[in-house]
C-alpha cells in the first residue's frame, strides 16, 4: 500500500522547514547572496539614473534566479550527499510525491528571500516594488523557476560538477520564464495599462503550467536510477 | 532458521554499468527468517546486489522476486517489507533522533499514535531512548549507526538489508550493532549482511554467499565454521587475505 501523496509531500516540506529553522544553512546563504547581488547592481548602475530605473525588474529577476539556483543546489545536496534520497526512495511513496515535496520546500525558501528583497529593493532603488500584481508576478515566477530548478537539481544531483551543471542546464530552459516575468514586471513598475502587462503575466502563467506538467511527468524517470 | 518458502528468489540476475558488468547471472533463494552474509572483495558487486534487492536500481537482466512480487516492476508492494542499513546513516543531521524517525514514520504511512509507539520501542531497542531529543549530527558514529538501525526497523520490515554496517565503528559500537542484528534475527527477520568483517560472520549468519567478479563463487553453510576457516575459504575464493 502506497503512502498517500499529500502525507509524503507535507512530510518533506515540514522536515525541510524544521531543519532550516534549526540550522539556517540555506536561507542565510541565499539572503546574503541576494543582498550582495542587489548592492552590486545598485553600485554598477548608480551613475546612470535612467538606466537604473529601467533595469530594476531585470535586477530583481536576475537576483532571484541566481539566488534560487544556489538554494536548489544546496537543498538537494542535503538529500544526496548523505544518501538520504535512497532512504526516501526506499519508502512506499511515489517518486512524484518526493519531487513535489522538494519543489514546495525550494519554493518556500526562495519565496521567503523574495519577500525580504522586495522591500529592500524598494528602498535601495527608490521605487515601489510592493505592488499587488508585482508581488503576484514574483510569486508565480518563483514557482515556475522552482519547478524546473528542482527537477534539474535532482537530475544533476549525482553528477561530479553539479554546482556548475545546474545553471548551465537551467538557465536556457528558464529563459521563457525569465523573459515573461521581466516583461510583466517592467510594465507593472512603469504603471503601464493592464493590457500591456496582463499578456506577459498570462504567458508567464502558461509557461509555468507547461513546465509543471512536464516536471510532473518526468520526475518519476529522473528519480529512478 | 526459518521456513523453506523463499521470501527472496533471484534468478540469472545481471547488472552492467555501461560496458562494465558488475553482476553476472547471480541466482539464489532465501527462506523466510534466514540470515545470510554477503562476502566479497571491494567491487565484487555486494552493494549493487543489495541496491537491486531494495529496488533502488534496475537489473540489466534476470529476475528478482520478493514475497512473490517481481522487482522492480512491483516494487511499491514490497517496499514496506524492506529495511536498509547502509554504511552511510541515511539520517538528517539537523533533526533529532525522534524527529528523524517521525519523518520516516510519516513516509511509511504510519499514523501519529502508531509512530509514537514505534519510535519509543525502536529507540529503546537500540539504546537511544535517553538521547531521543538530541540532534543526529551530535551523535557519535556508533550512535548514528544505531539510529540508522532504528530507522530501518521502524516500519517492522520482514527483510533487513545491511550494507557494510560495521564500517567505521569501534569495538564496543560494533558489538552493540552485532547484538542488534542478533535481536533482529530472533524476531525472525530475513537478513542479508554485506561485510568484510569475516570474524563476525559465523556468529551472525548460518549461510554465506561469496561474490567474486560479479558471480556467486560460494553459497554454503558457515554455521560450524571457525572465523579462521572462513578466512581461508574466503582467501581461496576471493584471492585475498581475509579481513578478520
Amino acid at each position: 500500500m502506497k503512502t498517500p501523496f499529500r502525507t509524503a509531500v507535507l512530510a518533506i516540506v515540514s522536515k525541510d522547514l524544521r531543519a532550516e529553522v534549526r540550522s539556517r544553512d540555506l536561507l542565510s546563504v541565499m539572503a546574503i547572496f541576494a543582498l550582495l547581488c542587489i548592492l552590486v547592481f545598485s553600485f554598477a548602475l548608480e551613475l546612470n539614473r535612467v538606466a537604473r530605473e529601467e533595469a530594476i525588474s531585470g535586477v530583481l529577476w536576475v537576483t532571484l534566479v541566481f539566488t534560487s539556483l544556489l538554494g536548489f543546489n544546496r537543498s538537494l545536496a542535503q538529500e544526496g550527499d548523505q544518501g538520504n534520497l535512497d532512504a526516501l526512495l526506499l519508502a512506499p511513496v511515489s517518486r512524484t510525491a518526493i519531487f513535489f515535496g522538494k519543489l514546495l520546500s525550494n519554493y518556500c525558501f526562495t519565496l521567503i528571500v523574495a519577500l525580504v528583497i522586495l522591500p529592500l529593493m524598494s528602498v535601495i532603488y527608490n521605487s515601489n516594488l510592493l505592488k499587488g500584481w508585482l508581488i503576484f508576478t514574483t510569486v508565480l515566477g518563483i514557482f515556475g523557476f522552482s519547478t524546473i530548478g528542482t527537477l534539474l537539481a535532482m537530475l544533476t544531483l549525482h553528477t561530479r560538477s553539479r554546482e556548475a551543471l545546474l545553471p548551465i542546464a537551467m538557465l536556457p530552459l528558464a529563459l521563457p520564464l525569465l523573459l515573461t516575468a521581466v516583461r510583466a514586471s517592467t510594465n507593472l513598475l512603469n504603471d503601464s495599462p493592464a493590457r500591456e502587462w496582463l499578456v506577459w503575466l498570462q504567458l508567464l502563467a502558461a509557461v509555468t503550467v507547461i513546465y509543471l506538467a512536464l516536471c510532473w511527468l518526468l520526475s518519476g524517470f529522473v528519480l529512478e536510477e | 532458521m526459518g521456513d523453506k518458502t523463499p521470501i527472496i528468489a533471484v534468478e540469472q540476475l545481471s547488472k552492467t554499468f555501461g560496458p562494465l558488468p558488475v553482476l553476472r547471472s547471480v541466482s539464489f533463494n532465501l527462506g523466510r527468517g534466514e540470515a545470510v552474509m554477503l562476502l566479497g572483495q571491494n567491487g565484487s558487486g555486494k552493494s549493487t546486489l543489495l541496491r537491486l534487492l531494495a529496488g533502488l536500481s534496475k537489473p540489466t537482466a534476470g529476475l528478482i522476486h520478493i514475497g512473490g512480487w517481481q522487482m522492480p516492476q512491483e516494487a511499491m508492494a514490497v517496499r514496506r517489507q524492506i529495511g536498509l542499513v547502509s554504511h552511510r546513516p541515511l539520517l538528517y543531521g539537523n533533526l533529532s533522533a525522534r524527529e528523524n524517525l517521525d519523518f520516516f514514520g510519516k513516509f511509511y504511512g504510519m499514523d501519529r499514535d502508531e509512530r509514537g509507539e514505534r519510535i519509543r520501542d525502536v529507540l529503546d531497542q537500540v539504546g537511544l531512548a535517553k538521547r531521543a531529543d538530541s540532534l543526529a549530527r551530535d551523535f557519535s558514529r556508533g550512535m548514528r549507526q544505531r539510529l540508522s538501525i532504528a530507522r530501518a526497523l521502524l516500519h517492522q520490515p520482514e527483510i533487513l538489508l545491511l550494507d557494510e554496517p560495521f564500517t567505521g565503528l569501534d569495538l564496543s559500537a560494533a558489538e552493540t550493532l552485532e547484538d542488534l542484528i542478533q535481536l533482529a534475527q530472533r524476531e525472525a527477520r530475513t537478513l542479508i549482511i554485506a561485510t568484510h568483517q569475516l570474524g563476525r560472520a559465523p556468529a551472525l549468519a548460518g549461510r554465506a554467499l561469496m561474490l567474486a567478479r560479479g558471480q556467486i563463487a560460494f553459497d554454503g553453510n558457515i554455521a560450524r565454521m571457525s572465523a579462521a576457516g572462513l578466512g581461508d575459504l574466503y582467501a581461496d575464493i576471493c584471492g585475498e587475505a581475509a579481513l578478520a
